[in-house]
């Protein structure tokens, strides 16, 4: 981890701004989700904002992604309305998809959302297709593949890992390590320290980057996608990161080690580029209060909106199962 | 009309379509500069390239994934699994991915993809790739499924499969490989759905696929000679089903034996049969008779995998029972 350089005004502006709607929006879930408005399971990524922002900053239109359940800020991010997140997740018409997908299923070909998967390292080889067709294609477009780092341990990791480093594909493969795959913490799971030590097994560039600091994210991820549009092939980067919540809805993390879950805290991604605008002078308090309220604002608008949106017409149920 | 095997119907349907459309791409495991394990797909590496044609890693999850992803972002891919007894090492992207990707989405994506595979028994490959696999396609909404058994459907239907925007599985039969027929000069893209009356008949519907439709056939010349008229449908594809041929057959013939290379449990014969006592039970004159190798598997051992497999003897023997209700 070395020193960040600190990116324009305008992109510290967007990135703390699209933290703080997934920060708000994620914390409005688990309400919503008390209330029954949310059905099944969510699986938040609170502390984990600056990795979906970071990301997302460094792509262009065009590149694709698949990422996991914990995605809602990765659509976010990518530029998913807040609309069609929150009707999405209340199972309404006017969703992302259209109903059908739910928290774990979010998807928006428009903004190159290939979808969330439900299904541990499942996303991974998707990613490896949709580099290939860029790669047959000619085209310039990179594919990015997020997941934890429980999805290591998984055989799709290693097939596509391995596929996409014969081919020289354009993908990223992007681990967010949050220290915990479900309920288990890494060193039982994993034997290594640090995920991207596995890159070495496929021939690829391996590189560990602060999750916490968005500008750090971006600075690696832009870096790796530089490598993968110039044809010089994947890379596996793995961004330390923490999630404040349990894996999901009910799982209050009682398995986390006395004291950790502070000692993250005092590196919340959102206050990390706060404080570096604040030293710089692009931000004071009362505009980042301000910034906070207009936020909450379009999330509750979202969700007020969401709640009067109809559910899907039950004949859509046996629409789009074949095109 | 050109005489060809089922193999080579293969190979030129593919070629025929990367000719036509440059988006239809093919990888697989030992597919581009061997010709494949099977020796379907020479010469393919050769003329469309190292771009377009792909040996793979042994790697079933990351073929069905990539292209899955190749198909969501502008492809048309076809994907080799080489032994159809590996779907089972990738059903998770077969299952949860191909098949519900666009519906998940709410219809954002076609999913214009095709996977191949060969399947079936009698060829001494032993247990683990011998298997007819079908049954565990079907319960899977969103996937379409093609089971030729001529090189003309074979021809017909590769290429349907593959302008097709839906994920098609094309099973190929191992046994049929060799299979001598006509494809017909104009033989172009077969609609997939549509059954086949291979040869008609008054007295008893046999319905197949496959190996088994030329056991039937050879089962109906024998019981001919005994006076029983034999009607044999050709299913050609599983998914979607064409109800209306088989229901028409039943309702001539009013007798039904349905003869498949399967297990019975959860076998698509179950399907026919209740698609029958549905909607035409009134015509039957006679129980429904299902032919398949009952819950045994196939074994290595000749006279063992002879016998599990439906023979000519076991269809006519079927067929008699209700002909003579």
């Amino acid at each position: 981890m070395t020193t960040v350089p600190a990116l324009n005004l305008d992109s510290r502006q967007w990135m703390l701004r699209r933290m703080l709607e997934i920060r708000i929006a994620e914390e409005q879930i688990q309400g919503l989700f008390m209330q029954n408005l949310i059905r099944g399971t969510t699986h938040l990524c609170i502390g984990q904002e600056a990795c979906s922002v970071g990301i997302a900053h460094a792509l262009q239109p065009g590149d694709t992604v698949t990422c996991t359940y914990r995605g809602h800020g990765h659509a976010l991010a990518l530029g998913m309305t807040m609309q069609k997140l929150i009707a999405e997740m209340m199972g309404k018409a006017s969703g992302a998809c259209k109903g059908k997908g739910g928290s774990m299923h979010l998807t928006d070909a428009s903004i190159g959302l290939l979808g969330e998967n439900a299904i541990v390292g499942a996303g991974l080889p998707i990613a490896v297709g949709a580099a290939l067709s860029a790669q047959v294609k000619g085209e310039s477009r990179i594919a990015v593949a997020i997941f934890g780092e429980g999805a290591t341990n998984i055989g799709t990791f290693h097939e596509a890992l391995n596929m996409a480093a014969i081919w020289k594909l354009p993908v990223l493969f992007i681990c967010e390590n949050n220290l915990y795959g479900e309920y288990s913490p890494m060193e039982n799971t994993t034997p290594v320290a640090h995920i991207a030590e596995r890159a070495t097994a496929y021939n690829i560039p391996g590189v560990v980057e602060d999750g916490q600091d968005a500008e750090a994210v971006y600075d690696a991820v832009k870096e790796a996608a530089d490598r993968a549009r110039y044809g010089e092939g994947p890379t596996l980067l793995e961004l330390k990161t923490y999630r404040y919540r349990g894996h999901s809805r009910t799982d209050t993390a009682p398995y986390r080690r006395p004291g950790e879950l502070d000692e993250w805290l005092k590196r919340d991604p959102i206050d990390v580029l706060a404080r570096k605008m604040i030293a710089d002078g692009q931000l004071d308090e009362t505009e980042l209060e301000e910034l906070k309220q207009g936020t909450e604002r379009l999330v509750f608008d979202a969700i007020e909106w969401a709640k009067a949106e109809p559910f899907p017409p039950i004949e859509s149920l046996f629409e789009d199962i074949y095109a | 009309m050109p005489q060809m095997t089922y193999r080579e119907a293969v190979c030129k349907a593919l070629a025929d379509e990367m000719r036509t459309d440059e988006q239809v791409i093919f990888f697989g495991e030992d597919v581009a500069v061997a010709g494949g394990v099977f020796k379907v797909t020479p010469g393919l590496y050769e003329e469309f390239g190292s771009n377009r044609v792909r040996d793979t890693p042994i790697s079933e999850q990351a073929i069905v994934g990539a292209a899955l992803g190749a198909a969501i972002t502008g492809l048309r891919p076809v994907a080799e699994l080489m032994f159809a007894d590996f779907v089972f090492v990738c059903m998770d992207q077969i299952v949860n991915q191909v098949a519900k990707y666009r519906y998940m989405s709410g219809g954002q994506f076609t999913v214009p993809l095709t996977i191949r595979a060969a399947q079936g028994a009698g060829a001494g490959f032993g247990t683990q790739h011998s298997q007819c696999v079908e049954s565990f396609l079907m319960g899977c909404p969103g996937l379409k499924l093609v089971v030729p058994s001529t090189p003309a459907d074979m021809y017909g239907l590769l290429r349907g499969a593959i302008r097709e925007d839906n994920p098609v599985f094309v099973l190929e039969h191992k046994l049929l490989y060799n299979m001598t027929g006509d494809v017909p000069d104009d033989t172009g893209p077969m609609k997939l759905g549509e059954a086949h009356v291979v040869r008609e008949g008054n007295d008893v519907t046999i319905v197949s696929t496959q190996l088994m439709v030329h056991r039937s056939l050879e089962a109906a010349t024998e019981l001919e000679k005994e006076g029983i008229s034999v009607e044999v449908i050709d299913l050609r594809s599983l998914a979607p089903l064409d109800k209306d041929t088989i229901l028409d057959s039943v309702a001539k013939t009013n007798r039904l034996v349905i003869v498949e290379e399967a297990p019975h449990s959860a076998g698509w014969g179950g399907d026919i049969v209740s698609l029958v006592a549905d909607e035409g039970i009134y015509w039957l004159d006679a129980p429904i008779k299902r032919v398949n190798m009952g819950q045994a598997l196939v074994a290595y051992s000749p006279p063992l995998e002879d016998t599990v497999v439906p023979n000519v003897g076991r269809i006519a023997e079927a067929v008699r029972n209700v002909a003579q209700r």
